[in-house]
């Protein structure tokens, strides 16, 4: 099962190596990993994305408690959640392309943020799959570069994660 | 007061109560060391390889429960204090190793004597920092001691850049004496619900098993896990990190459990209801295929490590706290609800668990003309009257010292359980004789392990350490070799130990005494001698019996019913 999973740590130097190389040694799996800086300076909010049965799930989260630096883990998907990525497209535009290419950013809610004779650069929000599902969209198109943040995530509601 | 860098790490360690540093000087230490020179609060013990120097460090905290504490330069001091370091991680034990680093300003630079020692170590400890202030110098300290030593103990390494340890730049120093981290926070009291709901499944119990580890003997409830047995009336294990963690003079305890523990132990596993883990971590050596472990069992475990509980078995009853104080609160359950086992089940229990002790799994064909091992490790019994502190390195001797030599007490087996480091046993064993001064500390060994840190019997002489080494000499790396014999049709590659120096004449070189033992009638003659030389250290080179296995064995792969007996 897919799990998203966030982590309250303390901004120190090295503090990502140790939960990268949690992962490694352990052998779970990443699919993707974000980290920055929170309101609260003295704090990183890591989201992670990780694959595993129960009793795996279970350890990945006991393992990141232990790690020193690490002030508190939850794991977003055991309640209602939003889950939001953002994506940066380049796409060579040439000829008659070029204003399919400019609906299909708007289907989509892109936005073209940068344009070259050339080129059209989109912005796109949203989970994980509306952006695998709009990349599969442009299909034929000539994609040159696809930037992907990999996904944040937030509880609904009032629950919140805090130090 | 205002304190240089250096005379800061001084002045911490002196505070924290350390009474010996182990450690190597170098060039990016050398500072620390000029501050060590001028006072007398912290000792210094200079080994002959860093190595060394965390092992001796890791053998002082075992034996004594206090943390052990190292000082390496950078670099190759960091690298060579590597297998020390995952040693002290894998079996839990309290320590902080300080480490030297390049200046500042060269970090990154592939300077002279550079080695990323806080990417190097990450794996290997409890925690790790690099202090890059010297204004941050005592409080990281403070919190080094503090995560070390509480929670389940481990290794905290302190890397320290040779400016910050600037004997030209003061500031004014005040020690903590308080530290308070929102990020970690070790629990200590076990779930008043989770406790009650243990004692009733442990009193619902027909055929019961106590099985402790190495979390009894750290956690220091040796005390509180026999009262809670005898009360009971419960058989125990323990696994080879728990020895001395109950009696083993006791008729309630069955011995050794796991790939060479007792038959009557591991049956007892097998055939549970009911299974009591405290301070142990179902390790693969411990459960053997882990689809056969325990397969009738409920279980309770009891750990301060939340991710030690269903890592690798799922149990029925979790409870995370410090080991003593929720045997403790076990013990205050029973009073209170005045609960009782059900003696006629136990009876029974008992009655069939005799039938297994009387298989007599650890008999072996004595002998008039050649050395037997175990022999060695009975008499060694005896003539300590199981009162040593026993080191030992790693192999077939290690196995025997755990099965002959019977710990009544915590603190005196001392052994790398988890890492298996052979090179272990003679550092480990200056640091237990240093931390027990006037005590019997000896060193079982084999001819393969004692000549990975050979060279602390200089640092021996040096200190005035009296260890006696029990060398079992069978001319091979006897566990291999009997691997060998069992999984490889006697292709002995690389078993045999050629060239093997008179180590009698080694030991002389070095200013001990060496005895060469050869006969079975020498055996306690030579030992009585021995341990009779309390300030001197004999190196006992016994030629024992090459072909002699250690049994009982549960194969790898293979069940704990599934024991070769002989």
């Amino acid at each position: 099962m897919r799990h998203i999973i966030s982590v309250l740590m303390e901004n120190e130097a090295g503090a990502l190596s140790r939960v990268a190389g949690l992962f490694s040694a352990r052998g779970y799996n990443i699919e993707s990993l974000t980290v920055a800086p929170t309101n609260d300076e003295t704090l990183s909010r890591m989201t992670l994305v990780t694959r595993g049965d129960d009793q795996i799930i279970e350890q990945i989260q006991k393992q990141l408690n232990k790690l020193i630096d690490v002030v508190k883990v939850t794991d977003l998907s055991e309640a209602r959640h939003i889950e939001r990525e953002i994506a940066l497209v380049k796409v060579e535009t040439r000829g008659g392309d070029r204003e399919e290419v400019k609906r299909m950013a708007d289907i989509f809610r892109g936005r073209i943020i940068d344009v070259t004779d050339s080129t059209y650069t989109i912005e796109l929000t949203g989970n994980g799959e509306k952006i695998d599902a709009f990349l599969e969209a442009m299909g034929s198109m000539p994609v040159t570069e696809v930037v992907r943040s990999g996904a944040l995530g937030i509880g609904r509601g009032a629950r919140s994660l805090q130090a | 007061m205002n304190l240089s860098g250096a005379e800061i790490i001084v002045e911490s360690l002196a505070n924290e109560g350390v009474d010996y540093l182990f450690g190597y000087p170098g060039g990016a230490v050398l500072h620390i060391y000029d501050a060590l020179d001028q006072q007398q609060k912290v000792e210094h013990v200079l080994v002959r390889h860093e190595q060394g120097a965390v092992h001796a460090a890791d053998g002082y905290a075992r034996s004594t429960g206090k943390p052990g504490v190292v000082l390496v330069t950078s670099g190759p001091g960091a690298t060579n204090a590597v297998t020390g370091i995952a040693t002290a991680h894998l079996d839990s034990i309290p320590m902080v190793v300080l480490t030297g680093q390049v200046h500042s300003n060269l970090i990154g630079n592939d300077a002279f004597q550079e080695v990323d020692s806080v990417g190097i170590t990450r794996p290997c400890v409890k925690h790790n920092f690099l202090v890059k202030n010297v204004e941050d110098l005592a409080e990281t300290l403070k919190k080094a001691f503090y995560i070390a030593t509480t929670g389940r103990p481990g290794p905290v390494v302190v890397d320290i850049p040779k400016d910050v340890t600037d004997p030209n730049v003061k500031i004014p120093f005040e020690y903590p004496e308080h530290i308070d981290m929102r990020s970690y926070n070790p629990t200590r009291k076990g779930h008043p619900g989770q406790i009650r709901r243990a004692v009733e499944m442990m009193l619902s119990a027909r055929r019961p098993m106590i099985y402790t580890g190495g979390g009894v003997v750290l956690g220091r409830a040796a005390e509180s896990l026999t009262e809670l047995t005898r009360k009971l009336g419960y058989p125990i294990t323990n696994t080879l990190m728990g020895l001395g963690g109950y009696p083993a003079d006791d008729h309630q305890f069955l011995g050794m459990l796991g790939m060479h523990g007792t038959y009557e132990a591991n049956m007892g596993m097998h055939h549970a209801d009911v299974l009591i883990a405290i301070g142990a971590r179902f390790d693969d050596r411990v459960t053997g295929n882990l689809e056969k472990f325990c397969p009738n069992a409920r279980i309770v475990h009891v750990d301060v490590d939340p991710s030690s509980i269903s890592k690798n078995v799922k149990v029925d009853v979790p409870i995370v706290g410090e080991v003593d104080d929720v045997l403790r609160d076990m013990l205050r359950v029973l009073d209170e609800t005045g609960g009782e086992p059900d003696r006629e089940s136990l009876d029974a229990w008992w009655k069939q668990i005799e039938e297994w002790r009387s298989a007599d799994c650890l008999s072996y064909k004595g002998s008039d003309e050649v050395i037997k091992p175990q022999f060695v490790l009975e008499k060694a019994y005896e003539i300590t009257r199981g009162e040593a502190f026993v080191t030992s390195d790693v192999g077939q001797h290690q196995m025997w010292a755990a099965q002959y030599y019977r710990f009544n007490k915590p603190y005196r087996w001392i052994n790398s359980g988890g890492l298996g480091t052979m090179g272990f046993g003679l550092p480990a064993a200056m640091g237990a004789q240093l931390g027990n001064p006037g005590a019997d500390v000896m060193c079982v060994t084999g001819e393969g392990s004692i000549q990975m840190n050979i060279q602390e019997l200089s640092t021996c002489l040096q200190y005035g350490l009296p260890v006696k080494i029990v060398c079992l000499n069978n001319r091979y790396l006897g566990m291999v070799r009997q691997w060998q014999e069992f999984f490889y049709q006697g292709r002995y590659a690389m078993s045999y130990m050629e060239a093997l120096p008179d180590f009698v004449k080694l030991a002389e070189s070095y200013g001990h005494v060496g005895m060469r033992i050869e006969k079975p009638g020498e055996v306690e003659g030579a030992l009585k001698e021995a341990f009779a030389m309390k300030d001197r250290l004999v190196f006992l080179d016994f030629v024992t019996d090459e072909t002699e296995n250690v049994y009982p064995m549960i194969p790898a792969g293979a069940g704990q019913n599934e024991m070769i007996l002989v």
